[in-house]
């Protein structure tokens, strides 16, 4: 079907690359979806959530950061690569504090959306409780660190899209590591953060939430309702 | 001096270059105790970078304080070997003395005492660090004095000179440390060989990095040398690695105190060979009391001509400058290295491109340990030949180990490779081990049976450190103690690794508290499994490395702590009350959950 020279396989089935292109690039291009949160079509690869784990010729690796190469052999939804997604997800929901009864991003979150995907019936593990203080002090954001996952997006497109730095990942390890905000007073409203910005509009999770919009669209009509994430592959990202 | 004329002198000092911003941010905190708000603002905007990413480093390094930090930071080493000889109970009494809780400010700003990772002082703890200043030996004696001082608010400096001294104790030479070298000798022989022939000896003496994972210096040499620089200032660059944070090893600390002269010249001859002009030292922060010394070596080496323009008459130029860690194990990862070289968090840089390509401010970089440094200056001077002979097969001359724990003389042993563990615990006097923590927590634990097995990159390869327990100690107790420090030392970039090592931790916890069951001794292998794979570095893939080994090979250290239940949850209702104790300062028995009534 295509030129051996420029595919490989995955999950048995032949995929085409262009060449430079990484797995998780060549996965999309074709419509085949590999579970993820840190990566963006836009934006050089981040690599930090190693959702999108693939095994490559029997190893390991990182399909948004690995490049495709003619005849290499890619699992990727094997029972035994989403068990480990299965468990990086109940990560995540342990490690933040996430409740997406009570969440205005319930419907639009890809992490709730994945872990349906992944059917994660539970967070596994003893909750963390973290204490991750909320920032409303911009008249038109709201700051809700209890959800972020570290994608570290918001930090890409305020720096590469919007010129302006808004934030940057800090700290280090499970209790240091967080966003920070470009100001001496650490708020959202000391910075030139606006709603228009790039990175006002690109937070995968529940973090940055537009005030009086977030309920707009009634829970239950919203992206994720209604289609499945695995099922949107081609369709443009937030 | 004011404050912002104290940041502005420092930062005119490194051009207020933004790359320089862990060594700005180090010498701007030397000065004014802790960095606030307001002293962040200043840095970024004297380096002329968002404030939000000079705060992201300042709070990524252990060393680096964002709040008050009291006029005295006294930090105890807190690895195992440190526990085997009584930090725990020293620090305890420090902190009755002072009325202090570990990890909290006085109420008077007077000092603050917490715990740190491995300092690098195992073969002469219990050891601190006071202001970031290295003491070993502690004694209940030593103790009252320092709490004294501290009282009186004597200044460290002028605390008595002997508490300082750290001593070599080397206990073993072989070729590196009975070398008879002079400085410049080397070099000469290098200069005299050419960098292609120097490269060749290098290959031929088949030199392996140091470090531990022993990828060959021959082969990393060459893809720098033949890697291009590129943009507005090509440049090749050598690293040493002197971050030296495996817990056990204090191999560097030994080479860089007797042995500067060697990694220098190491350097040098690196630089010969891939063409470079400039040399960066990455010294751990733990090491701050070196800095002065070898600044001053650099400079007499200077003065001799052996660095600086037309070193030893040729047109051969190339410098070296130190910058110094501030508290974060991960910095020992080469790419982390650079990250931080950089001025920013330690964060371990998908791959590739490798640092031989694009390293440090994107060019091609080698980046090698202290001893395979050292160890060039061998092979430039009698040839690859010769320095192949000492050692086995795949495993070429000889490797210093760092030796404590429970033997009767801990230090530094430099053996040929190819040495057995046993001989090992004889020549330092070790008695009734019952394992041996070989290259550290990330390492391989090694139980009696494997004595026989080897110090050799085919068999056991090790960045050093030995540290050895007899049958007398815990070895579950040896787990949950470097667990906790994985949780302490991962970046927290990728999710296996941020969580999963905190995971671990928590639930080495439970066993510990004698809530464990069979359940998460399977839950622990799930995480090994999982975090081995999927992990961004070797931080994470060998994060679980203690707990796997300790449950392979002594596995009655856990059993015996387990309930015989198939789960028991971790919520522990007599811990629950444990605040409410801590606030009306009750302990009795009244105030306690009786264990019967659980059962």
């Amino acid at each position: 079907m295509n030129d051996t020279n420029n595919s490989f396989q995955l999950d048995g089935e032949d995929l085409p690359f262009t060449p430079g292109q990484t797995i998780m690039q060549a996965a999309k291009a074709a419509g085949v979806y590999i579970p993820h949160l840190c990566w963006h079509p836009d934006f050089p690869a981040h690599g930090s959530c190693k959702l999108c784990t693939v095994k490559v010729n029997g190893r390991f690796g990182s399909s948004c950061t690995m490049e495709a190469q003619a005849g290499m052999t890619v699992e990727n939804r094997t029972a035994e690569l989403d068990d480990k997604r299965r468990t990086m997800l109940q990560m995540f929901f342990v490690e933040g504090n996430h409740f997406c009864p009570s969440c205005e991003k319930s419907g639009d979150c890809a992490l709730q959306a994945t872990a349906y995907e992944l059917k994660m019936m539970s967070p596994h593990f003893d909750m963390f409780y973290p204490d991750r203080p909320v920032d409303a002090s911009h008249p038109d954001i709201l700051l809700d660190f209890n959800r972020c996952i570290m994608c570290s997006l918001c930090v890409t497109a305020s720096r590469e899209v919007d010129g302006k730095n808004v934030f940057a990942m800090g700290g280090r390890g499970i209790l240091g590591r967080r966003i920070h905000i470009n100001s001496e007073s650490g708020r959202l409203a000391d910075t030139d953060f606006a709603l228009s910005d790039r990175a006002a509009n690109i937070c995968p999770v529940g973090v940055i939430l537009k005030k009086r919009k977030g309920f707009a669209v009634p829970i239950g009509d919203r992206r994720y309702d209604k289609t499945p994430i695995n099922e949107q592959v081609k369709e443009p990202t937030a | 001096m004011s404050d912002n004329h104290a940041i502005d002198t420092v930062l005119d000092r490194h051009r207020r270059d933004g790359t320089r911003l862990v060594q700005i941010l180090r010498e701007v905190q030397e000065q004014l105790g802790w960095l606030s708000p307001a002293t962040l603002t200043r840095v970024a905007e004297g380096i002329g970078w968002p404030r939000a990413m000079v705060s992201g480093t300042a709070s990524f390094y252990s060393f680096f304080h964002t709040r008050p930090r009291g006029k005295y930071c006294v930090l105890w080493s807190d690895n195992i070997t440190d526990r085997m000889l009584g930090n725990a109970e020293l620090m305890d009494a420090m902190c009755k003395k002072l009325w202090l809780e570990p990890g909290r400010v006085s109420e008077d700003g007077l000092v603050s005492v917490n715990t740190t990772s491995c300092t690098g002082m195992c073969d002469q703890g219990p050891a601190v660090l006071v202001n970031y200043r290295a003491i070993p030996q502690m004694t209940h004696g030593r103790l009252g004095e320092m709490v004294g001082l501290i009282r009186e608010e004597k200044p460290v400096a002028e605390w008595p000179a002997e508490w300082f001294a750290v001593e070599d104790n080397i206990r073993r030479k072989d070729i590196l440390l009975g070398n008879e070298l002079k400085p410049g000798q080397a070099l000469k022989a290098a200069l005299e060989r050419g960098p292609q022939a120097m490269l060749d000896e290098i290959k031929g003496g088949k030199l392996r990095g140091r470090g531990g994972a022993g990828f060959s210096t021959g082969l990393k040499w060459d893809a720098c040398r033949n890697a291009a620089g590129h943009g507005p200032n090509p440049a090749h660059y050598v690293v040493c690695n002197a971050d030296e944070g495996e817990p056990g090893t204090f191999k560097d600390r030994v080479l860089l105190t007797s042995y500067s002269s060697m990694v220098f010249e190491g350097m040098s001859i690196a630089a010969l060979v891939v063409g470079a002009k400039k040399g960066l030292i990455y010294l751990r922060g733990e090491y701050r009391y070196m800095l002065e010394p070898l600044e001053s070596a650099l400079a007499a080496r200077r003065a001799e001509k052996l660095l600086g323009r037309n070193i030893l008459g040729s047109d051969f130029e190339f410098d070296i400058e130190i910058h110094l860690g501030a508290g974060a194990y991960i910095c020992g990862e080469e790419s982390a290295l650079i990250e931080s070289l950089e001025g920013k968090p330690g964060r371990p840089r998908i791959r590739p491109p490798f640092p031989v390509t694009c390293g440090y401010l994107d060019q091609p970089t080698t980046v090698n340990n202290v001893e395979t440094l050292a160890a060039a200056c061998l092979i430039a001077t009698h040839g690859g030949a010769w320095y192949a002979q000492h050692g086995t097969e795949k495993s070429a001359g000889t490797k210093l180990l760092s030796v404590s724990g429970d033997c009767e003389r801990p230090g530094i042993y430099e053996y040929p490779y190819g040495v057995s563990v046993r001989q090992v615990l004889d020549d330092c006097g070790a008695t009734d081990s019952q394992a041996v923590q070989i290259s550290g927590p990330s390492g391989i634990c090694v139980a009696a049976e494997e004595f026989g097995r080897r110090i050799a990159f085919e068999d056991l390869p090790t960045a050093g450190a030995f540290m050895i327990f007899d049958d007398t100690r815990d070895m579950f107790e040896v787990a949950r103690n470097f667990a906790h420090f994985f949780a302490h030392e991962s970046c927290g970039f990728c999710t296996p690794c941020r969580v999963g090592t905190t995971l671990v931790k928590n639930m080495m916890d439970k066993i510990s508290r004698g809530h464990g069951s069979p359940y998460d001794i399977n839950e622990l292998f799930k995480l090994h499994r999982l975090m081995q794979g999927a992990s961004h570095c070797g931080l994470g893939n060998s994060a679980c490395n203690p707990v796997f080994d300790t449950l392979n090979k002594f596995r009655p250290a856990y059993e015996r702590r387990l309930q015989s239940l198939d789960y028991e949850p971790a919520f522990d209702l007599d811990a629950a009350l444990s605040e409410a104790r801590q606030m009306t300062g009750r302990d009795d028995a009244g105030a306690h959950l009786s264990n019967e009534a659980e059962v």
